[in-house]
């Protein structure tokens, strides 16, 4: 088994290997101008630079008026950043997602619920939440708060559809043996809807925070002085191409942390079902 | 002594897109407290019908049905289901299901874990306490479902083809198992299946329904002594002539099917 993981991990570096190969020598051999494209290296040592703190300690410490070692260690740009990206995506997931699940297990259980707010919702739901960007800066302003209502407006309909119709598709069987053994009102709505609606819950809030990662950058370009979407747009105004794609990568590696994050909480909610091994 | 359930003329009609299909048609028995009932036939037959009205699942079109005395107006615990596809909540250990109806009734922690445990030992399930429906075999899937309905503590005890879904070996296993637990609990049962050594097997008395639509054939009773032998010459003697019963019905759901197929 060991060994086999083994095998496998090794297999995929296979290619990004023979990739970053490829792209060194393209970068060495001087045909493209770095400025354009810069080497692996380049970008390697860009995103290290990028990592470590801008100061050091002694001038850090002047700087802030105190503070320790691992908070001098984690005062990187880099960190900052990524950090700054990750709070907008946390906090407009839950805004979002918070407000889609109550309204979608309603729409999803009753059909009046259903008959009064679907039509608006089938007619906000094709607008991306880019197009809500002038109206955010007017409504918000800049900064966080923008930022956080076009995440939250990302990640709520994803949640909102797949939970009405996760609460819709619940098998007949189970409510009519829950209603044998005397379950009705809110038991039947916890005990048996709410769980049998999980799975395509679950789907739905891994979309849905797949789309606030996307609209977290695009946001930070526009609205907000930090975090990884804003970094890459600054990098470019400085020509500082090895920049920018270190900050991509960043956004690559925070993406596939979070969506190993979801997975894992994914596997443990849904430890009773059928279609995972684990 | 009053019967335990009564049905009384009770039809089932089922208006759907301008066709209209009989599936009960004045049907009426009575069954007394204790007996174990076969409802045998073949599909389309509306014997598991007849047990959806009686669960209160749903109800018949005319006529009614009493438990008690009471007309049925709705599911309850009062009359436990098992159902052919067991009907577990997969997102519940083996012990959360079987003390799911007691924690509705609104009995208390400790007692509901005691009693879990009793009907896990009847059951020999101990072992499967904290696992899910899915790491359970078809067998053990329906004892969970059996000992769930258990735990209702009642009086009447309704299954739909429940061993329908589970290999020859495994179905002798549970019959002999709800045999046991029938002659010690002393329920009244209703068992739907199309079966013939199955309803001879378990049954007190047998109701042969016929297909559409659904109307009683014949209602005979069993007096084989228990445990019944499947190979003894009265056994097959009582196979070969609901065989004959059941084929006639099967024949006329067969040469219905050619009919309508004819028609599209």
């Amino acid at each position: 088994m060991v060994k086999r993981r083994w095998q496998d991990i090794a297999i995929g570096l296979v290619v990004p290997v023979v990739a970053i190969a490829i792209w060194q020598w393209v970068a060495s051999m001087g045909w493209v101008n770095e400025n354009i494209l810069p080497s692996p290296l380049q970008v390697w040592r860009k995103w290290v630079a990028y990592l470590l703190p801008l100061q050091d300690f002694a001038t850090w410490r002047e700087a802030n008026g105190g503070g320790g070692k691992l908070a001098w260690m984690v005062s990187g740009e880099l960190i900052t950043d990524a950090l700054g990206s990750l709070y907008r995506v946390v906090v407009g997931f839950l805004v979002g997602a918070g407000l889609a699940l109550p309204i979608g297990l309603s729409m999803g259980a009753s059909r009046v619920a259903y008959a009064w707010l679907n039509p608006l919702f089938q007619l906000l739901r094709p607008i991306p939440p880019i197009a809500y960007i002038p109206l955010s800066i007017l409504w918000f302003g800049l900064g966080n708060p923008p930022a956080i209502f076009l995440i939250a407006l990302g990640a709520f309909f994803p949640v909102l559809m797949n939970t009405i119709a996760g609460v819709r598709q619940v098998d007949g069987i189970y409510l009519r043996a829950a209603r044998n053994l005397g379950a009705s009102g809110p038991t039947m709505f916890l005990r048996v809807i709410l769980p049998a609606a999980v799975p395509y819950i679950l789907t739905g809030m891994r979309i849905g925070i797949g789309t606030a990662f996307i609209v977290v950058i695009v946001s930070e370009m526009i609205a907000v002085n930090n975090g990884l979407g804003f970094r890459i747009l600054e990098a470019r105004e400085y020509f500082w191409s090895d920049k920018i794609i270190a900050g991509m990568i960043t956004i690559g590696l925070l993406g596939l942390a979070i969506d190993a994050g979801m997975n894992k909480l994914n596997n443990y909610l849904l430890r009773w079902h059928r279609g995972l091994e684990h | 002594m009053t019967a335990h359930i009564v049905i009384d003329n009770v039809s089932k009609v089922f208006d759907g897109d301008g066709r209209r299909m009989v599936a009960l048609q004045d049907i009426s028995l009575e069954i007394p407290h204790g007996q174990f009932v076969c409802l045998l036939g073949p599909s389309g037959c509306g014997k598991s019908t007849l047990l959806n009205a009686i669960a209160g699942f749903a109800p018949p079109t005319s006529g009614r049905v009493l438990a008690d005395g009471v007309p049925v107006a709705g599911p309850g615990p009062e009359r436990g289901m098992v159902f052919q596809e067991y009907a577990l909540f997969p997102w519940m250990t083996v012990e959360q299901n079987v003390g799911f109806g007691l924690e509705i009734k609104g009995m208390a922690r400790a007692q509901i874990a005691a009693r879990v445990g009793e009907l896990l030992k009847l059951l020999s399930l101990e072992d499967f306490a904290k696992r899910y429906p899915k790491d359970l075999s078809g067998g053990m899937r329906q004892r969970v479902a059996i000992a769930r309905v258990l735990a209702l503590d009642s009086p009447i005890l309704l299954m739909d083809e429940p061993f329908g879904a589970l290999d020859a070996l495994t179905r002798r296993n549970l019959q002999d198992e709800l045999l046991r637990l029938w002659a010690e609990l002393k329920k009244t049962v209703i068992f739907v299946t199309h079966s013939i050594e199955e309803a001879i097997y378990l049954a007190d008395r047998i109701v042969v329904m016929t297909y559409r639509p659904g109307t009683i054939k014949r209602d005979i009773l069993v007096d084989l002594p228990r445990l019944r032998d499947p190979a003894a010459p009265e056994f097959n003697a009582l196979k070969r002539e609901l065989g004959l019963m059941v084929m006639e019905e099967q024949q006329r759901h067969h040469d219905a099917e050619i009919k309508a197929a004819a028609v599209d």
